[in-house]
């Protein structure tokens, strides 16, 4: 990419970001709670598709990561009497740890092992919480009382995801992200090229389990009452790997064109069938593996290469 | 006396009960092409693994200018050096022609980047024939263009020992005319290369020495005139005179 092209994309980016900052100043409680939505899964699936993205590793652990953040706000706040921005402060330095331990356990497996792997222990970790919710705390649920609104916590997201933006822009055209991409075609010759592929992968994975665990713990004060299957759910996860592939995961800018629809249609889905929400999310599943195996960009990008093809 | 650059003691590779590589021991010189050959099987690219790291020996050891390399890993051996090419090739579909040379300098024994390493690249991939196609999709690159870019990728790395595995194999009469002059060229510019090939001619033309592999163990070392001429390879490659 050149320079230009390069300077030009981040001035996009910077205006887009502050419209997206502007949206509370016209939105009403309805919108805002879907810009919520929308923000907090951009941050969550642009973060996702920083580490899949390149390498092809499909990660089911988002929920594990959030969980962790919004739990340890939930039991710090109503359990040890600490202050929201302090353990705000702690959750995303824990959910790292942990993506670098799962990161670390995981390095052998490929594929769908790895996806599996992700999955179980994601599910391990919520159970793991319940119990010790159940068996120890006494009460299952945690009281998050602030004083924040939701575009207060709006603003944080959209910061986060200025941040997030900001890295992935920097690692797309790092050495680093030069061998992820590398990885992700094989991982092989990324290895006889001299590429560290467990350092590499692992500093990735923990830093989109910084981010989820970050996002858990902001976004926490909107459920005022946290419990374990709320924030573990695994649904999560397949949600932010479905709207990351919807996007397209080629592009930074990729998750967030799958996020904003795939929001809106689950919102509409919910307000008015809300029992089909799962059949909607298996059928979106299917179209994107069948349709748009590259995501909606990805497709774009492809009839426009092909229209400049025929053109010339 | 010419400097060693690689050498290779008692390496043994055993998969279970099977012993691949049987208590084999070489030495590749400074300057040197040497040719590693044998019948399928005899545990040829199981060496080039080996010292390229791909593999870990069971015994043994392999170093690389007196130094040991046969306890790192790949990328560690890649960076003290040594580049390879495959057997069956392997290039980067989802990278320009221009990123899978540039992949090859980047993180290995030379650390360029930016600039620079398109620089390079170009120049690398006018050296191996493949100027002018920086921008086509990789995947429609034909065989021995394909071949070519992966030359390209291990030469970038600038190493000291380039391992070329079969890298012959399945061109045609013409390309491998071509491919065995590229790579005569590179013998030209001084590299040091191991040649696995099947392709006698090309063994004939390039090697200053040949080892021959049988069942994992060397069974003969020499000129490629000479070992070609012994009765003992003779008998392994066609069998035995009636």
């Amino acid at each position: 990419m050149s320079h230009e092209n390069e300077f030009k994309s981040l001035v996009w980016g910077a205006v887009l970001l502050l419209l997206a900052a502007c949206v509370p100043l016209v939105a009403n409680g309805y919108w805002m709670s879907i810009a919520l939505t929308i923000a907090m899964f951009t941050v969550l699936a642009t973060s996702w598709s920083l580490f899949s993205g390149p390498t092809h590793y499909i990660s089911l652990a988002t929920a594990a990561f959030f969980g962790v953040g919004g739990y340890l706000v939930g039991t710090g706040m109503s359990d040890y009497n600490m202050d929201f921005w302090t353990m705000v402060a702690i959750a995303p330095v824990v959910g790292a740890v942990l993506a670098f331990l799962i990161g670390i356990a995981t390095l052998r497996l490929s594929g769908v092992y790895f996806v599996i792997f992700t999955l179980g222990l994601a599910e391990m970790i919520r159970t793991m919480v319940s119990w010790i919710q159940n068996n120890f705390t006494g009460s299952r649920g945690l009281y998050v009382l602030t004083d924040l609104t939701e575009a207060d916590i709006y603003i944080y997201l959209v910061i986060l995801a200025a941040v997030v933006y900001l890295a992935g822009w920097w690692i797309n055209r790092s050495r680093l992200g030069f061998a992820l991409r590398i990885i992700g075609n094989d991982e092989t010759v990324a290895r006889h090229v001299g590429i560290n592929t467990a350092t590499s992968k692992v500093i990735l994975f923990t830093f989109s389990g910084f981010v989820a665990a970050l996002v858990g713990a902001l976004i926490a004060p909107r459920y005022t009452y946290i419990e374990p299957n709320g924030v573990f759910s695994p649904e999560l996860s397949f949600i932010v790997v479905i709207m990351a592939l919807l996007g397209g995961t080629g592009r930074l800018w990729g998750p967030i064109v799958g996020v904003i629809p795939f929001a809106l249609l689950q919102e509409y889905i919910n307000a008015n069938y809300s029992s089909y929400s799962t059949l909607v999310m298996g059928i979106a599943f299917l179209v994107i593996v069948y349709f748009l195996p590259r995501g909606v960009v990805g497709r774009i990008e492809q009839l426009l290469a092909k229209r400049g093809r025929s053109t010339w | 006396m010419v400097a060693t650059v690689l050498s290779v003691a008692n390496a043994t590779k055993r998969f279970g009960g099977l012993v691949a590589v049987n208590n084999l021991s070489f030495e590749v010189h400074q300057n040197e092409v040497m040719g590693i050959i044998g019948p399928n099987g005899s545990g040829k690219t199981t060496m080039m693994n080996l010292i390229s790291g791909a593999l870990r020996l069971s015994e043994g050891s392999v170093s690389l200018d007196g130094r040991f390399i046969s306890t790192l890993k790949a990328d560690q051996i890649n960076q003290r050096g040594i580049a390879r090419t495959f057997q069956l090739v392997r290039v980067l579909p989802g990278l320009s022609v221009a990123e899978n040379c540039i992949a090859g300098m980047v993180f290995g024994h030379r650390r360029l980047w930016g600039d620079q390493a398109r620089y390079e690249a170009g120049k690398l991939l006018s050296r191996v024939g493949l100027s002018g196609k920086e921008t086509v999709p990789v995947g429609s690159l034909t065989y021995i263009d394909q071949k070519r870019l992966e030359l390209a990728r291990a030469l970038a790395s600038s190493p000291k020992l380039l391992l070329l595995d079969e890298w012959l194999a399945g061109l045609n009469p013409t390309e491998l005319q071509e491919g065995i002059d590229l790579i005569r060229s590179l013998r030209e510019e001084g590299i040091t290369i191991i040649l696995v090939e099947h392709v006698m001619d090309a063994i004939r033309s390039l090697c200053d020495r040949c080892i021959v592999m049988a069942a994992g163990a060397k069974i003969a070392e020499g000129s490629p005139g000479e070992v070609l001429a012994d009765p003992e390879v003779v008998k392994v490659y066609i069998g035995e005179d009636i």
